[in-house]
């Protein structure tokens, strides 16, 4: 730790400090648990989707205080927990005062790391319909930003065809604290035959995360772990040592294999397939930066960052998708990408890795249609600034910056990004597939 | 009654040269490295194996239960109970057979042998005189007694005592004992140092061949075994002094292995025990055989393996020549090569009461990973080195094949043991 940042951290540093604007960011809530306060539900329209899957959930709900459009706005006493409106209904620019008249007075009672989760429909119908699809992506955006104290905003857009089962899965991590870094978000939630939510949704399922010796491929070991997962976890030979650890601590095994090799996809598969059963998942997690301007990039640096963070993973997913593989991905399965806010949105001496990590969105979106048929599903996360070993490196200043440059006003964990890839590998987010979640908490960088 | 025994795989530490990277690690950290790595290879964290068995040829009077604690150290459940053996540079393999004993018996289905030496961390004890002296300043039972007692402290009984590596009977180190062999033998410089360079030539390859990415986990920052020199040639290393046997003497720090630190652990397991548990099975362990010969009355401290090798074929009904691979511990590159010539020479497998003479073999049937020259030799550890080595190399070239492992140890003595893949 530099001078400067011990100086920052001392008691007299946090005082001038918050004077100076910097205050301490809020504690955010995190793991399964449920917001403290009242869950509270506001219906725009005849739909029930949000009211049955709150039962799927087993959640009460209370009805929510609607604000009357002039003076000062009613309160809700008590700080609530969550505000889930039910707008899948909302089709004209008129409906659009029912979500305002509902938030406002929400805004202002919502506990520490409280939730405001939108339910709405995928773009369609005519041209006003889909500009206030649009409006409601702008919305969810302008909350998650004023929203103070831990507080998230996220839209999710539900297709028609899916059902309470359906979004069960995201509506339960949305409100609970595994959520707790993702914020101003908007993704979709399709139609599927899905199990039912559960507080061990992976147990008696083997899942593959690779870079697991460290950060938030070890985070994501953990996490996965938790939930009852059995984890092979790989990492190059080099890094063997942190990685045997982490396998011991979670009880699982550690194959130390370069993912870049032309035979990793069959090595990971002959190991599934002598000691398990079948693959539930693999997740894409290592990956690595090379950084330069582009104008000093060479082949080498361009070809490492690419090979290692996309061209790997391209190799290793066609071995286990092979039909009849053993140790491949069974139907069912689930295939998860390690994207990046910095490569989505590109930045300044990163062209290798931005096209890398673009790239993994990209293959995201390309693979989830055609392993539909399959039932597997494809995702990615796309982490923001997330405190490690690697951004601990970053001059203190800089990290400072990079940390509050987001509506939280903080570094993400690495166990956040392991949350949200819990929440695609989850059996019961079978209806999400091909969707890219940003764990990032609103930062100001990214599409 | 009789069950198979299989070699499930192994786990080591890269080898270090003393006073290398793992010179701050104890016996007991190395040890309990070797035994996490494996644990994590093969998902054994918080399980109870039946039994682990292991040792260290060099150890600190307080790691009379070292094996023991390692076990309580690592990822191992702590009901797993473990033992401590030793036979020299043969320990590794002796704990490999004990185990191996105990599951053809049906008395455990699964165990872990493992060894470790760290020659950085060599004990150091003091004298006789002083030892006397104090013991007896313990026993005084009055203050004054006991200053009389230690008044006897002479500045000469101060002086530490270093490990002794001489043979206790003949006055002679293993090196010298060698060199002896070595001109008996009639063993080159030429031969020697072929056999050192081909041992860091085989090693290179290997490494670079990724063959040993589920053998060995790095351990403080060390991923690969220090001693290797990939670029090494017999012109290199010819030009290296002579260590043993005078200045007209062949043997060289270059083709002699180095003080080494490093552990190393194998996973046995009743053939179907392993099979139940969705466990890899790389080769059976077919048999194994030790010898000894009369060093003290003159006979080569380094070749007991000779007759070993020659009971052990003749008991399975087997040649040489049916032995697919061939490991012979490099304790010194002419070790390997007399251990060939005795193998060849009628007369003197007669005298050690072999019927016939064990034969030649092809040399790229020998250390084909390379071994202890390159890899280094951290006594207790080799055996459990070369085990799962050659298992995964057998393992490799098809179900039936077969390989030898031939270790000369001190005092005189040879374990030997004889793999097959399945």
């Amino acid at each position: 730790m530099s001078a400067l940042e011990a100086a920052y951290y001392s008691p007299v540093g946090r005082k001038v400090a918050a004077k100076a604007g910097l205050a301490e960011p809020p504690v955010l809530r995190r793991g399964r648990a449920y917001p403290s306060g009242a869950i509270v539900l506001a219906e725009l329209g005849p739909s029930r989707l949000g009211r049955e899957t709150l039962a799927v959930l087993g959640r009460p709900y209370e009805a929510p205080v609607i604000d009357s459009g002039d003076g000062d706005a009613p309160g809700y006493g008590d700080r609530i927990g969550a505000l889930v409106v039910d707008a899948t209904d909302l089709e004209t620019l008129g409906e659009l005062e029912g979500l305002r008249a509902v938030l406002r007075p929400a805004l202002r009672g919502l506990e520490r790391a409280g939730r405001i989760i939108i339910l709405a429909r995928p773009a369609a119908g005519g041209w006003e319909q889909r500009a206030v699809a649009r409006a409601l992506d702008g919305i969810d955006r302008t909350v998650g930003k004023e929203l103070r104290r831990g507080a998230t905003s996220n839209l999710i857009l539900v297709d028609p065809a899916a059902g309470p089962s359906s979004l069960a899965s995201t509506l339960e991590f949305l409100l609970q604290g595994r959520s707790a870094f993702v914020d101003g978000q908007t993704w979709t939630v399709g139609a599927a035959d899905t199990a039912a939510p559960s507080e061990a949704p992976l147990a008696g399922r083997t899942v593959v995360v690779t870079g697991a010796a460290r950060g938030i491929g070890a985070a994501i070991a953990r996490t996965l772990a938790r939930d009852g997962a059995t984890i092979v976890a790989v990492d190059i030979p080099a890094a063997g040592e942190s990685l045997a650890a982490v396998a011991n601590e979670i009880a699982g095994t550690a194959l130390q294999l370069d993912i870049t090799a032309a035979d990793a996809g069959t090595r990971i598969a002959a190991h599934v397939a002598t000691r398990h059963a079948a693959l539930h998942g693999i997740v894409h997690n290592a990956g690595i930066t090379r950084d330069k301007l582009l104008a000093n990039t060479d082949a080498a640096r361009w070809a490492s960052v690419v090979e290692v963070n996309l061209a790997a993973q391209m190799r290793i997913n066609e071995v286990l998708l092979a039909p009849d593989q053993p140790g491949g991905l069974a139907d069912g399965g689930r295939i998860v990408g390690v994207a990046s806010t910095s490569g989505l949105a590109g930045n300044k001496g990163q062209a290798n890795y931005a096209a890398s990590k673009a790239g993994v969105a990209g293959l995201v979106q390309a693979m989830a249609p055609d392993l539909a048929s399959r039932g597997i599903t494809v995702n990615a996360v796309a982490p923001g600034f997330i405190e490690t070993d690697m951004t601990a490196r970053i001059p203190f200043v800089q990290r400072e910056i990079f940390r509050r440059l987001n509506s939280l006003g903080q570094g993400g964990r690495p166990v956040d990004v392991a949350e949200t890839i819990g929440y695609f590998l989850d059996p019961a987010s079978q209806g999400v597939s091909g969707q890219i979640v940003r764990v990032c908490g609103q930062n100001v960088v990214g599409a | 009654m009789n069950h198979t025994v299989v070699v499930v795989g192994g786990n080591r530490t890269p080898f270090a040269k003393a006073g290398g990277a793992l010179r701050e690690a104890s016996n007991h950290d190395l040890m309990t490295a070797a035994i996490d790595g494996l644990v994590a290879r093969y998902g054994l964290a918080g399980t109870r194996v039946g039994e682990v068995a292991g040792g260290a040829v060099l150890k600190h009077p307080h790691d009379f239960n070292l094996t023991r604690e390692a076990v309580l150290s690592s990822a191992l459940a702590p009901d797993t109970p473990a033992c401590d053996l030793q036979q020299a540079c043969a320990t590794g393999l002796e704990a490999t057979v004990y185990l191996a004993n105990k599951i053809a018996l049906g008395q455990l289905t699964h165990g872990i042998a493992a060894g470790c030496d760290s020659t950085s961390d060599a004990p150091i004890t003091v004298s006789g005189d002083l030892q006397r002296t104090l013991h007896a300043a313990n026993r005084a039972r009055t203050a004054q007694a006991r200053i009389k007692a230690l008044a006897g402290i002479r500045p000469s009984h101060l002086a530490p005592l270093a490990p002794r590596v001489e043979e206790p009977r003949t006055g002679l180190s293993m090196g010298e004992h060698q060199a002896l062999t070595t001109v008996r033998w009639e063993v080159t410089r030429e031969e020697q140092d072929e056999i050192a360079a081909s041992s860091h030539r085989n090693l290179a390859k290997a490494w670079d061949d990724g063959f040993f990415d589920d053998l060995v986990t790095p351990f403080l920052g060390l991923s690969k075994d220090a001693i290797l020199r990939p670029e090494t040639t017999p012109e290199a290393l010819a030009k290296l002094r002579p260590v043993f046997g005078g200045a007209a003497g062949t043997m060289t720090a270059g083709n002699s292995t180095a003080l080494s630190d490093g552990a190393a652990a194998v996973l046995l397991a009743d053939a179907d025990w392993a099979a139940e548990q969705g466990l890899p099975i790389l080769a059976r362990v077919v048999d194994a055989e030790v010898a000894a010969v009369d060093h003290p009355g003159g006979a080569d401290l380094l070749l007991a393996p000779v007759a070993a090798t020659g009971r052990l074929l003749a008991r399975q009904g087997l040649s040489i020549e049916d032995m697919d691979l061939i490991e012979i511990h490099e304790a010194f590159a002419s070790t390997v090569a007399a251990t060939l010539k005795a193998w060849a020479d009628e007369e003197y497998c007669a005298s050690v009461g072999l019927e016939r003479p064990i034969g030649t073999i092809d040399r790229s049937r020998l250390n084909v990973t390379g071994s202890s020259l390159a890899v280094g030799h951290p006594f207790a550890a080799t055996g459990a080195r070369i085990v799962p080595t050659l298992a995964k190399l057998l393992h490799s070239r098809g179900p039936g094949s077969k390989g030898l492992i031939s270790m000369c140890a001190a005092g005189g003595q040879g374990l030997v043991a004889i793999l097959e893949a399945v």
